[in-house]
């Protein structure tokens, strides 16, 4: 599986990329919406999962969201808001945008891993550390 | 019951020296917490004798399980999915065609810091049978200080990250400081008291669901076998028990038998022992 990255923080990038990678991902990246939308245009394989910044430049990652959920060929997309922006109604414009999860920055390895889970993105079930 | 200042500074520079972790001061309830499972397995008391025997001898496996405990993420909403699936998809349905009274009494027997308790509410509000019902929902731990976190209903952002679908935490959370509050439509249905599992249990009447997961795993065979004699004595012939994954009745008290629930298994009093229940 593959997975977009979308981020204007290039250290951000390689956090979720690493993180990603450990669970078998092949990860793409890219710096703003635009330039996102510029990545999922090229591709001839498209990925299954973004991940997907609120604020950056040029286009920001809901402007991104709304883009995707616009094209019909995009649709199998996931979207999954990583962001600092945690504000109950900012949650909630991005579900009404078409972000299927929305995980909260800071945030660990296993917290990502449970989100994956919920959108059933996990070949396995996230394990109990007990 | 809390570890003491030398106990404590002991472990958060132990953690910080092996993990980068630094246990902020009032982290103490983590700390007991996270090592009451540890210090018991080892044969000690409490916290402190352990952790005494631990900065002499400096056991390096034990120092590693200590490091391990504590810089495992907290606990998750709905941990490990499939009971709570189970619970929507068949047990909460199976209940609503044999409850006249319109009224569901659920047990979590180790509530920690609150997530599971919660869980199984919303689960329940997630169950379409169960509109307009009543579930009452005891929440137990043995730890004062765990359970007045989960009376609190606040958690942090990085808890609220754990296993929650952000739909749900929309639903049933609000913003609160930096972090969130459960509302208060939830944790009005949670009675919080605390329960040594160890000891015979108060008058508490009887339980058509209980949860009672990743506790026995810390308990030697006759202290298990006990605690599960006691539990069928709160427990509704016809209710359902929840034990970890890891955990089973079969060879400690046989009077239980196994029952598929989804990907899920679940615990029920064998028929043959039905009667004896008070």
């Amino acid at each position: 599986m593959r997975v977009l990255i979308v981020d204007d923080s290039r250290a951000m990038r390689r956090i979720i990329g690493r993180i990603l990678s450990d669970a078998g991902f092949e990860v793409l990246e890219a710096g703003d919406g635009q330039e996102a939308i510029d990545v999922l245009e090229a591709q001839v394989e498209l990925p299954t999962l973004a991940c997907v910044d609120w604020n950056m430049p040029v286009m920001d990652g809901l402007a991104f969201v709304t883009e995707v959920r616009r094209r019909p060929e995009w649709r199998v997309i996931t979207l999954m808001m990583v962001t600092t922006e945690s504000e109950s109604d900012r949650i909630v414009r991005a579900l009404a945008a078409g972000a299927h999860e929305y995980l909260i920055k800071p945030f660990t390895a296993d917290a990502m891993l449970e989100k994956l889970d919920l959108l059933g993105l996990l070949p396995m079930p996230v394990g109990d550390p007990s | 019951m809390t570890i003491s200042p030398d106990a404590f500074t002991f472990v958060r520079e132990l953690v910080r020296a092996e993990s980068a972790i630094v246990l902020e001061p009032g982290k103490e309830y983590l700390v007991e917490s996270r090592l009451v499972p540890l210090a018991r397995t080892a044969g000690h008391p409490d916290v402190d004798a352990f952790v005494r025997e631990l900065s002499t001898r400096r056991n390096p496996a034990t120092l590693r399980l200590v490091v391990e405990a504590l810089t495992t993420n907290e606990t998750s909403w709905f941990r490990d999915s499939d009971p709570f699936t189970a619970l929507r998809q068949s047990i909460f349905p199976t209940l609503a065609k044999t409850r006249p009274h319109r009224q569901i009494r659920v047990w979590a027997a180790a509530c920690s810091s609150g997530q599971e308790p919660y869980s199984i509410l919303m689960t329940a509000q997630d169950t379409p049978e169960l509109a307009g019902w009543k579930v009452d929902m005891l929440a137990t731990d043995l730890s004062q200080e765990m359970l007045d976190r989960a009376r609190s209903g606040q958690y942090s952002q990085l808890e609220v990250n754990r296993g929650l679908p952000a739909t749900t935490l929309v639903r049933h959370f609000e913003r609160s400081g930096l972090g969130w509050r459960i509302s208060p439509a939830l944790s009005s249905q949670v009675q919080f008291r605390q329960l040594n599992l160890m000891r015979p249990f108060p008058p508490m009447g009887t339980f058509d669901v209980v949860f009672l997961r990743n506790v026995l795993i810390y308990f030697d065979l006759a202290t298990k076998r006990d605690i599960l004699r006691r539990v069928r004595q709160v427990m509704a012939p016809d209710g359902h028990l929840f034990l970890g994954a890891a955990e089973m009745t079969m060879g400690v008290d046989d009077a239980w038998e196994r029952v598929p629930a989804g990907r899920s298994s679940v615990y029920r009093i064998r028929e043959e022992h039905r009667s004896c229940v008070s």
